[in-house]
């Protein structure tokens, strides 16, 4: 076992959730309309709506999936950090202040301000209930694979204990209760994770990164001369790499010949009857333990063994100027035995630090492979602005300087966080604390390797920033279905109290669906889906909106139209692709685009403008 | 049927500079973001350049591209401020 159970952070996260559950109660009180429910009355400060938009937005994706995507391939991961935040940019010169002054509860309210159609009112709640979806599979997935290691239990009880406590946050005092909660969960995880960079830089550099906590094993190196008891069973070629299958005391392991040395790799092995082995042992006998660490470290062109305390541009330039080691994923077959191996790779930090290791946009790159990063890029830019459960946190202020305000709060806050990041993610990557098998574990892990307290406090906030993103995102979800489908486009003409109740009902309803996808959808990649969920809101979503507000002849059809192209196009992309043929289908997909944005956003503006030139009398008869 | 504001809102005689303010702040953000890009893409050894105290570009850029944000965001908001200050009454907005 990498990680036991911690009773530390079982006792922290039931203290967060019992605090939770009693705002909750208190402002259940408080909350009898649909504008208190659905917009926490507009009474909200702007400085705690800011902290609270970083509470909604930094979700698993980022504190989770970042830093562990940082701790594996560098600089690759860190750009999820500067295209999410540079998506607020979107957010503040162009959309905050109209969302406040045209939108009631909902995105799809200000959409449909100037129209009153039918057609926007349902796709617009379609789309809402999409992109959520798509954004709250990760973050339960995410609640199950923390609760698993930490807490000893199954996956599916984690996804249950998040989805139940945050029906219960949102069916009580809807938009009021989520913005504590996410106002408090938004300070938590920026201080602490301030606290966890100091001890980065205070532990600086170390060639052996041996902890109080827990010491550092070295996979071994063997030569033909001293071959440590081993003896070679079979050879296997993959790629350019050799495989040599060794035994000892009866225990296989895995290394890669290199001349007449022989380095261990770490391996998985899933045998025909089902058992899975690590390091050709049972998981509970430690065989698999944690990795990363420097190969070399030069500070100020000389090399040295550990650097001592470093400040944060130091740290940068050590690492720029050292080597890492590195874990390659690859996979193979062993007769009926299928083997996952991870390979060590001695990899310059001027590497790390550049893009490249991920995405293929220098050595060995294609043109597919640039077009895939360039619709990234793109969709992290676009997708914030486009966002349902972001949008209608602009409605829980009272005035249109307040949403300003609140959002510049947010870039500050968010930003400061996503400069931790890179810290935090090569912290990971240099003090042996990286889990082969979950990369999401980095940044816990680092904590534990420093400290259990620093470790448990650090695990219930990654569970709280589960809690605070999904609450925001049943509140979007509970909006779309509640005010825009029944209250609008079905016209039910709901009481306030009616609508209310209708938003708690579909609350808990989005909460189930979440709990049971959650469960489903075990094993995906966290950051992966929510990147998925930007290119779906950005193509749906942006064109309406940035059309709507700055060119007159949009019209309601074009609108609704540009809506179904988007989430059409971004969805048929997605599901034809490489990846998710992979994931479900074992094959290459219809093609190699990963991102869909590029393409996707393209087609639903080209598509707004057409139809709206097309049905502009739409427009006249009204003016009319 | 009403799906205005949540919170009763004043006129906003302001709404048009600070659009047309909003407009040119979100270009120049988007042009270097789009040369950021664009390094990456057409020449990515560029990136391993050092440019600040030994930074590379790569490195550099990002966290300029994070702190212009923040920046900017000041910028407009001391500016939006003032512009709403000089065309609304007391009590608009």
């Amino acid at each position: 076992m990498i990680y036991g159970v911690s009773y530390l952070a079982i006792a922290l996260f039931v203290f967060f959730v019992l605090i939770v559950l009693g705002l909750s109660f208190y402002f259940a009180r408080k909350t009898k309309s649909a504008n208190s429910y659905f917009a926490a009355g507009g009474t909200i400060h702007w400085a705690v709506n800011g902290v609270a938009f970083a509470g909604d937005y930094l979700s698993a994706a980022s504190f989770l999936g970042i830093c562990g995507m940082i701790a594996f391939v560098g600089y690759d991961g860190f750009l999820y950090s500067i295209g999410y935040l540079a998506g607020w940019v979107v957010a503040l010169f162009l959309v905050a202040e109209p969302m406040k002054r045209l939108g009631k509860f909902t995105f799809t309210d200000a959409l449909d301000s100037k129209f009153n159609s039918k057609a926007i009112q349902l796709t617009a709640a379609i789309s809402t209930l999409i992109v959520s979806l798509f954004y709250l599979i990760p973050q339960m997935v995410g609640a199950g694979t923390l609760v698993e290691p930490l807490l000893g239990l199954d996956h599916w009880v984690g996804v249950v204990i998040v989805g139940a406590v945050v029906i219960f946050i949102v069916a009580t005092a809807g938009m009021t209760s989520t913005t504590y909660v996410q106002f408090i969960k938004g300070g938590l995880l920026i201080i602490f994770s301030t606290v966890l960079a100091i001890y980065i830089f205070t532990n600086g550099l170390n060639l052996n990164p041996d902890h109080k906590n827990q010491d550092y094993i070295q996979p071994m190196t063997l030569t033909a001369d001293d071959m440590q008891g081993f003896t070679s069973v079979s050879n296997i070629d993959v790629d350019a790499l050799s495989f040599v299958k060794m035994e000892k005391d009866g225990i296989y392991r895995w290394f890669t010949k290199d001349g007449d040395k022989f380095e261990e790799a770490m391996s998985t092995t899933k045998t025909i009857d089902g058992e899975k082995l690590y390091n050709g042992a049972p998981k509970e006998e430690g065989k698999f333990y944690q990795v990363g660490n420097m190969v070399t470290i030069i500070k100020d062109g000389v090399e040295v063994e550990s650097t001592g305390k470093v400040g944060p541009l130091k740290f940068l330039s050590v690492i720029n100027s050292s080597e890492i080691a590195r874990y390659v994923k690859v996979l193979f077959d062993d007769g009926d035995n299928e083997v996952t191996a991870y390979v060590k790779t001695v990899t310059p930090g001027k590497e790390m630090l550049i893009p490249g290791l991920k995405f293929k946009i220098g050595k060995g790159a294609t043109p597919l492979s640039k077009l895939n990063f360039i619709s990234l890029m793109l969709a992290l830019f676009l997708g914030t602005a486009s966002l349902p459960h972001i949008l209608i946190r602009y409605y829980t202020v009272p005035s249109q300087r307040d949403a300003r305000k609140s959002t510049i709060v947010a870039i500050a806050a968010i930003g400061f966080f996503y400069v931790l990041t890179m810290f935090m993610g090569l912290g990971a990557a240099t003090n042996g604390v990286l889990n082969l098998e979950d990369g999401n574990m980095s940044a816990p892990l680092l904590a534990k390797a420093f400290g259990v307290g620093l470790f448990a406090i650090i695990s219930a906030i990654a569970f709280a920033t589960i809690l605070g993103t999904v609450s925001g995102l049943i509140v979007a979800s509970s909006g779309a279905i509640a005010h825009d489908l029944v209250d609008r486009y079905m016209g039910k003409q709901l009481s306030d109290k009616e609508k209310v109740r209708a938003g708690k009902i579909a609350a808990a309803c989005v909460g189930v669906v979440a709990i049971i996808l959650g469960i489903l959808f075990k094993g995906m990649n966290v950051s992966f889906l929510v990147g998925w969920a930007f290119a779906v809101a950005a193509s749906a979503n942006l064109p309406a909106i940035l059309m709507l507000l700055f060119w007159k002849k949009t019209t309601a059809k074009g609108i609704a139209s540009s809506i179904i192209v988007g989430i059409v196009s971004a969805l048929g992309i997605i599901i034809t692709g490489p990846s998710i043929s992979k994931q479900f289908f074992r094959s290459e997909g219809l093609h190699g685009l990963d991102s869909p944005a590029i393409i996707s956003f393209t087609l639903a503006l080209l598509t707004l403008i057409i139809v709206s030139l097309l049905t502009q009398k739409d427009n006249d008869k009204k003016l009319a | 049927m009403d799906h205005g504001p949540a919170v009763k809102l004043g006129v906003d005689h302001a709404a048009k500079r600070k659009t047309r303010l909003g407009i040119w702040m979100f270009i120049s953000y988007t042009i270097l973001y789009g040369v950021f890009v664009a390094i990456g893409v057409a020449n990515y050894e560029a990136m391993k350049i050092i440019v600040f105290a030994d930074l590379n570009l790569a490195v550099t850029y990002g966290f300029g591209l994070i702190v212009l944000a923040i920046i900017m965001g000041l910028i407009y908001n001391w500016r939006c401020t003032k512009i709403e200050n000089e065309m609304n009454k007391e009590g608009e907005v």
